[in-house]
């Protein structure tokens, strides 16, 4: 019986020549992400548990991201902590205020994650580089200690459902379109202990950026990872930003899958996900009335270059709805330099949005965009849970840039066929 | 080794965020984390929860972020065991690995209610009711898991 890619990725991480699905293995890992939030747990156990020092300095990053720059003193403590392991560690990738972006915007920008990989993440949307053909999955701070420690993981091999991608988007649809259609369809935990594995023809109308917020979202479908098949978008990608070998893994013609599904881009509508779980996903012919308080444009899933100009071209010219806040976050310094050089900061500026240097802030209700009791906030963001953005009975709407653009604009849930 | 407790009954897609929300994670003080517990769908699970007691929850219990702080906050806060039909699977690992036990059981997640008085043996699987007198088979766990839970946790199985 043949192999599904992630299983292929998994077997030669742990040297083996075969895996099955439900076996437990030991995984060799070549990378170790943290956050500034789930660093310091892992790094109190790494100190508790006499580790002293980290297998490779260079396959070991922290990402001060989620709480900074530094929103109180609590915050500053934690990060303090990380920048104190990181140095004394001489840790290369530290990515601190300035120089931080979203770490899952961040990594792949920078080339320290790619094709082949086996990486773990104390982050639940780590799941993101499976777009660029690797494995990669979220884990707590404990296997992050681990993982820094000794270079491994424990796994158990999970078996995969596939989608089969077919066709191509229509105007203002997008990637995120797409995947909250398929979370609509299967459920918050259709995928649960198991690979989503993206293949098909019309992948090659899926641009990178696509592919990282649909495998991004991957975990709100309960998936233990979401991978695409790598292709020459893939390897155009990193070309010039992964400096580690490229090992390119595909599915066997007889690897066996749960579930089988297409996915016709073509039919993909602008699609919103209400409160309070991403599945709950509706299009506009089942959208009524829904008046909003503010818009977030950002996050590890949509914000990057593409998501911004999508955006700005919604946005170009026009003013939001006075009733409404825009806040627009660029996930990464350079995806801010970029934006600015195209002009696309002065489009939001005067149309009366917010723009944020890189943070997760308002994602998950950390800082910079609170919602009050009631209130409602359209998100290009992946989680829509309870109290996610702020009091308990304040709610989150999930879409796309055009939808979260054109909705500001509004002031109520609107398609960018409504304001073009 | 065994868990017995009263019980504190929750439904579906019990998330993380409502297990300890984000606004309390500018903290790893596992005291502070326990303090917050639950508050965002029930507000007073802190003020009812004995040590000991045992938490019962239907499908994909633990799903969302990967944050550690949940299991670390729901064991602190004195839960011996909780029992759920489906867990997310990182919880499932992030539980394991700080060593709060977890069982998987349909039977028991739809029989159980709250106040029940309920009592599990973690090497059979079995949960019993006490209080109803019946009993439920729950999921063992792997050879391979029981070595990480018998070692103390993840960190000491590797040393
Ligand atoms: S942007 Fe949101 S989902 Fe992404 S890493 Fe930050 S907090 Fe998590």
């Amino acid at each position: 019986m043949g192999m599904t890619m992630t299983q292929k990725i998994l077997a030669a991480h742990a040297g083996l020549d075969e895996v099955k699905a439900g076996q437990l293995i030991m995984a060799d890992l070549d990378f170790v992400l943290g956050n500034d939030i789930t660093s310091p747990v892992a790094i109190n156990e790494f100190n508790k548990a006499g580790f002293t020092e980290v297998f490779d300095k260079e396959k070991v990053t922290m990402v001060m991201d989620h709480f900074a720059p530094n929103k109180d003193i609590k915050a500053a403590t934690q990060c303090k902590q990380c920048r104190d392991f990181c140095g004394a560690q001489s840790i290369t990738h530290f990515y601190d205020v300035g120089r931080m972006g979203i770490e899952h915007a961040l990594l792949p920008e920078q080339g320290l994650v790619g094709p082949g990989d086996c990486i773990i993440g104390a982050d639940s949307h780590t799941c993101t580089y499976g777009a660029l053909g690797a494995f990669s999955t979220g884990v707590g701070s404990t296997d992050m200690c681990a993982g820094m420690a000794k270079g491994k993981a424990w796994f158990k091999v999970p078996s995969a459902i596939k989608f089969n991608i077919v066709g191509k988007l229509p105007k203002y649809s997008a990637a995120k379109d797409v995947i909250l259609h398929i979370i609509g369809m299967i459920g918050v935990d259709g995928a649960l202990y198991r690979s989503m594995e993206f293949m098909g023809e019309g992948l090659k109308n899926l641009t990178m950026e696509d592919r990282l917020c649909m495998a991004n979202m991957a975990i709100e479908a309960g998936a233990k990872n979401g991978i695409f098949a790598v292709d020459e978008v893939t390897l155009a990608y990193v070309k010039d930003r992964f400096k580690r070998e490229v090992r390119v893994f595909e599915a066997d013609a007889d690897a066996e899958y749960d579930e089988e599904y297409t996915i016709d881009l073509s039919k993909i509508k602008p699609t919103v996900a209400f409160p309070h779980l991403p599945e709950n996903a509706k299009t506009f012919d089942e959208i009524g009335e829904v008046k909003i308080d503010q818009s977030v444009i950002g996050s590890c899933t949509n914000g990057r270059i593409e998501d911004l100009r999508a955006a700005a071209e919604v946005l170009k010219g026009k003013k939001i709805a006075d009733s409404v806040r825009c806040i627009v976050i660029p996930a990464t310094q350079d995806i801010y330099m970029q934006a600015m050089e195209e002009g696309l900061l002065k489009i939001f500026i005067e149309a009366g949005c917010a723009v944020s240097t890189p943070t997760c802030g308002p994602c998950l209700g950390g800082y910079m965009g609170i919602l009050a009791k009631g209130e409602r906030s359209v998100a290009t963001t992946n989680r829509n849970f309870v109290g996610r953005m702020g009091h308990p009975e304040s709610e989150v709407y999930l879409a796309s840039p055009y939808v979260a653009a054109a909705s500001a604009i509004t002031g109520k849930l609107s398609q960018p066929s409504e304001v073009m | 080794m065994k868990a017995k407790g009263i019980v504190h009954k929750y439904g579906d897609n019990v998330d993380t965020d409502v297990i300890i929300p984000a606004r309390y994670l500018n903290t790893a003080d596992h005291k502070e984390l326990a303090s917050h517990c639950m508050e965002d769908i029930d507000i007073d699970f802190v003020k009812k929860v004995k040590t000991g007691d045992i938490m019962v929850a239907h499908e994909n219990f633990g799903c969302g972020s990967s944050r550690e702080h949940a299991p670390i906050a729901i064991k602190a806060s004195g839960i011996s065991c909780v029992i759920a039909a489906t867990f997310a699977r990182i919880f499932y690992r992030n539980a394991i690995n700080i060593g709060l036990p977890i069982i998987e059981c349909r039977e028991a997640s739809e029989k159980i209610e709250a106040g029940d008085e309920v009592e599990i043996d973690f090497e059979s699987g079995v949960i019993t009711n006490v209080t109803k007198g019946e009993s439920y088979q729950g999921q063992a766990f792997p050879e391979f898991l029981i070595n990480i839970i018998n070692k103390g946790g993840l960190l000491n199985s590797l040393k």
